[in-house]
């Protein structure tokens, strides 16, 4: 279970969680969504440290994360998958050995299980025979597929989604969000997605949380939420530009 | 005239602050040298696009160096009827300033530039960040391989560009205007000594740390924009620039 209490974060003077308080459940999947800007993917990276906050901890399995050595921290980021929006594969390496890296670089398998584990992965995500091309060389609906083979093979406990629908047209993004379902119905972990994609993000969604004005506005399970009356929740869902949130 | 004062200590302050996180960066580098895994493989790669990849344009501006060197210093040195003085003059200017200086400021437009280019649009598209989250620190990965092929590259690359700059002005200077091949070697031989060879390779190993170190620096915290890549290409080579006459100008005056 992930634990995020009382974060803060600002950039240059400017705040941008401001209290953040929110529990990811094991083996759930959580939907972050709130407005453009408002900080989904700030509070996203500090999930795994990619960020450190000003103030308040992220406690991972009961480990406040924040205040790690960078050796213990290593431990801890094994256990995560991160999917990023941009997909950010190594532009240097195929998309083979972008999935075979993590595997490469740490654990000791022999290179013909590495082979076969980065095959596997590729083929589950609809990439086989596609592992000899560049990033630059396939459509941004691949990247993101082999960004999610990359971050599947080492079978982590949780996997992060920054925006993994973002930039694609509504049949790739269905696909995307029905790789999710399918790999976590198969491997289990813990999922946490930033997405603007409303609904379909809710159909793979087991609880969601709103992000407004740096605190989580509102927090439950997806039918719960979908049928919130929160003000906020209800002018999001509902795309109003007049209520409690400021639009422009 | 007080906020003229706070504004000039602000900037002297951010400006050490930034020299302290570059000196640290630094640090953190070679130390991960040191620690496993060892990325020979990656340093041998690395050697090819700062070393091999250079050597083209090293060579012709070293022949090219060397023929105007050999151009002016026979017009120079015809004044004083000390034509023979070709070969020790040509050898002494570019095995001690010339040959580190020009091959540095090569390197640093041919690869330099592309070091903070590439590390920079890592950082924009967030592959650090992914490196990161991998548990993968990316000083070990990109910043220390770079740095230990830049020390091995730049002073194989300087002896490359005095050589064939020497040669340069052989070309001009004996096949073009007469001056004795004898004479041309034997100058360089009686005055030339060890020292003068020892100090231009130091000064290039001194210049291939600045490099690596300092457009990797820069690339490695680009802000996140393609601006921000540009910037940070900019400022790496003008930087690299100055770095290698001040610390050139150190040097010499430390070897004299």
């Amino acid at each position: 279970m992930i634990r995020v209490v009382d974060l803060h974060k600002a950039f240059s003077g400017q705040a941008v969680l401001k209290g953040v308080n929110l529990e990811l459940e094991s083996g759930k999947i959580t939907t972050i969504i709130g407005g453009s800007g408002c900080g989904k993917t700030v509070l996203l990276k500090h999930l795994n440290a990619l960020l450190l906050p000003d103030r308040g901890s992220v406690l991972v399995d009961g480990t406040d994360i924040t205040r790690l050595g960078a050796a213990a921290l290593n431990e801890v980021r094994r256990k995560f998958g991160v999917l990023f929006q941009g997909a950010a594969l190594l532009d240097s390496m195929t998309i083979f050995d972008n999935v075979a890296f993590p595997l490469r670089e740490k654990t000791k398998l022999p290179e013909s299980e590495i082979q076969k584990r980065a095959e596997e992965r590729l083929e589950q995500v609809g990439l086989a025979g596609m592992g000899y091309k560049y990033p630059a060389e396939v459509s941004g609906g691949m990247k993101k597929r082999a960004g999610l083979a990359r971050a599947l093979v080492v079978e982590p406990e949780i996997i992060l989604f920054d925006e993994p629908t973002t930039g694609l047209d509504p049949l790739l993004g269905k696909s995307i969000h029905e790789l999710i379902r399918k790999v976590h119905a198969a491997f289990g972990f813990t999922g946490v997605i930033v997405s603007h994609d409303i609904p379909e993000v809710f159909k793979i969604s087991d609880r969601v949380a709103m992000l407004a004005n740096g605190v989580i506005a509102a927090a439950g399970p997806t039918p719960e939420f979908v049928e919130s009356k929160n003000p906020i929740v209800r002018q999001f869902l509902q795309g109003e530009t007049e209520g409690p949130l400021t639009v422009l | 005239m007080f906020s003229l004062i706070a504004q000039f200590g602000g900037a002297t302050i951010r400006q050490l602050a930034g020299m302290g996180r570059m000196f640290r960066f630094l640090l953190a580098a070679f130390a991960w040298v040191f620690r496993p895994p060892q990325r020979l493989r990656l340093i041998v790669y690395h050697i090819r696009t700062i070393g091999v990849d250079s050597l083209s344009v090293v060579i012709l501006s070293g022949v090219f160096t060397g023929m105007v060197m050999g151009l002016q210093g026979y017009y120079s040195l015809r004044k004083f009827n000390a034509e023979s003085f070709l070969g020790s003059a040509v050898a002494l200017s570019l095995l001690r300033e010339l040959g580190p200086v020009l091959s540095a400021f090569m390197v640093t437009g041919r690869t330099g530039s592309a070091m903070a280019a590439e590390i920079g649009s890592m950082r924009v598209t967030e592959q650090i960040d992914a490196l990161y989250s991998m548990a993968i620190n990316p000083i070990q990965y990109l910043v220390s391989p770079r740095i230990i092929a830049g020390l091995i590259s730049m002073p194989l690359l300087t002896a490359i560009f005095d050589v064939v700059g020497i040669y340069g002005a052989y070309m001009i200077g004996v096949g073009l205007l007469g001056v004795s091949s004898g004479s041309y070697f034997a100058g360089m031989e009686s005055s030339v000594v060890f020292e003068d060879v020892w100090s231009g390779l130091l000064k290039s190993l001194s210049f291939g740390l600045i490099i690596t170190w300092v457009c990797c620096y820069k690339g490695f915290h680009a802000s996140p924009s393609a601006t921000g890549v540009g910037e940070a290409t900019t400022q790496s080579v003008v930087l690299c620039f100055v770095l290698i006459l001040v610390w050139d100008y150190f040097m010499t005056s430390v070897m004299l």
